[in-house]
């Protein structure tokens, strides 16, 4: 595959795409795992819903 | 399941967390196809491998307006029919299409330096595609300055559907003002003027990106939804009476 004269505009184009949609899993992940992680420190320490069940639980 | 159904944060999350890994395994797969058949296009005759852009800047700039769409819904969810989680989707998607923005107008940028001779150009499609760019900048600022998510959930409801006038004045601006922007070419009256070489891969991969977008957003609601449980457990904390000794 030849990208002719213009290939760093096309590498560059395609590389940006795949760092900020890599920056936006990582971040979503991240941010998961840490709220997660605060409401099990809450949970643990006492602190509960008023229906009694847990943050995240799904049922 | 109905729209009164899902109005449940749990039942919400217990479906987010079923369908999530199968939605991203399913955008993986659509990827890497669109990415194959991109490579595999033909150079244009004019453009030559540049065209090579399009396949990522054409879903990008489309799902920068269709992100805004969806948070105009959810504003309507949020002031009229007063759905819990019309907020939480609304404040969800507002990041995610800032960054699909982002990238349109940064590849745009890569695709105008070689065709047109610049970067960038004050012409009415750049200049409102900014605009909608500041315009999600802001609200993301107002999220995160009114601490009160309900509060913050009204004013931003009210900012997004002001803000909704500029989508039709982004996809109309090259029929009402003359543009150094190509008009439309794939949806238009009379049909796609695409060759279809090049419009089975932007096709494909504008559904990757959409599920992409469906994939981000069902992740990120969760996390907002889980968010606010913690505020109100550390609410319930903090108003829990201390023992003096």
């Amino acid at each position: 595959m030849a990208l002719g004269p213009y290939a760093s505009f096309i590498v560059t184009s395609y590389a940006l795409v795949a760092v900020v949609v890599l920056i936006l899993i990582v971040w979503i992940t991240i941010d998961h795992r840490r709220v997660r992680a605060r409401l099990h420190e809450l949970e643990s320490s006492g602190v509960a819903r008023r229906s009694g069940r847990g943050a995240t639980d799904l049922t | 399941m109905t729209l009164t159904e899902l109005a449940n944060p749990t039942r919400f999350l217990s479906l987010a967390t079923r369908i999530l890994p199968w939605l991203a395994m399913l955008t993986v797969v659509l990827l890497a196809i669109g990415l194959y058949q991109s490579a595999m296009a033909p150079d244009d005759y004019q453009q030559g491998a540049t065209v090579k852009i399009m396949f990522i800047h054409v879903p990008n700039a489309w799902l920068s307006m269709f992100v805004w769409g969806v948070m105009s819904v959810a504003s309507l969810g949020t002031l009229v029919w007063r759905h819990p989680l019309a907020d939480v989707a609304a404040k969800s998607a507002a990041p995610i299409g800032a960054a699909f923005t982002f990238l349109a107008l940064v590849t745009g940028s890569l695709w105008g330096r070689p065709m047109w001779g610049t970067y960038w150009e004050w012409d009415a499609r750049l200049t409102s595609v900014l605009i909608l760019f500041l315009m999600y900048l802001g609200l993301i600022a107002l999220w995160r300055a009114v601490e009160d998510p309900s509060r913050a959930a009204r004013a931003a409801a009210v900012l997004t559907l002001v803000g909704a006038i500029n989508i039709p004045i982004i996809k109309f601006s090259v029929d009402w003002w003359n543009t150094l922007h190509q008009p439309a070419s794939v949806m238009k009256m009379g049909g796609s003027s695409l060759d279809k070489s090049f419009l089975v891969p932007l096709l494909v991969m504008a559904v990757a990106f959409s599920l992409l977008f469906i994939t981000l957003h069902l992740a990120a609601m969760r996390n907002e939804i889980l968010r606010r449980r913690l505020r109100a457990l550390q609410m319930l904390q903090a108003s829990k009476p201390v023992a003096l000794p």
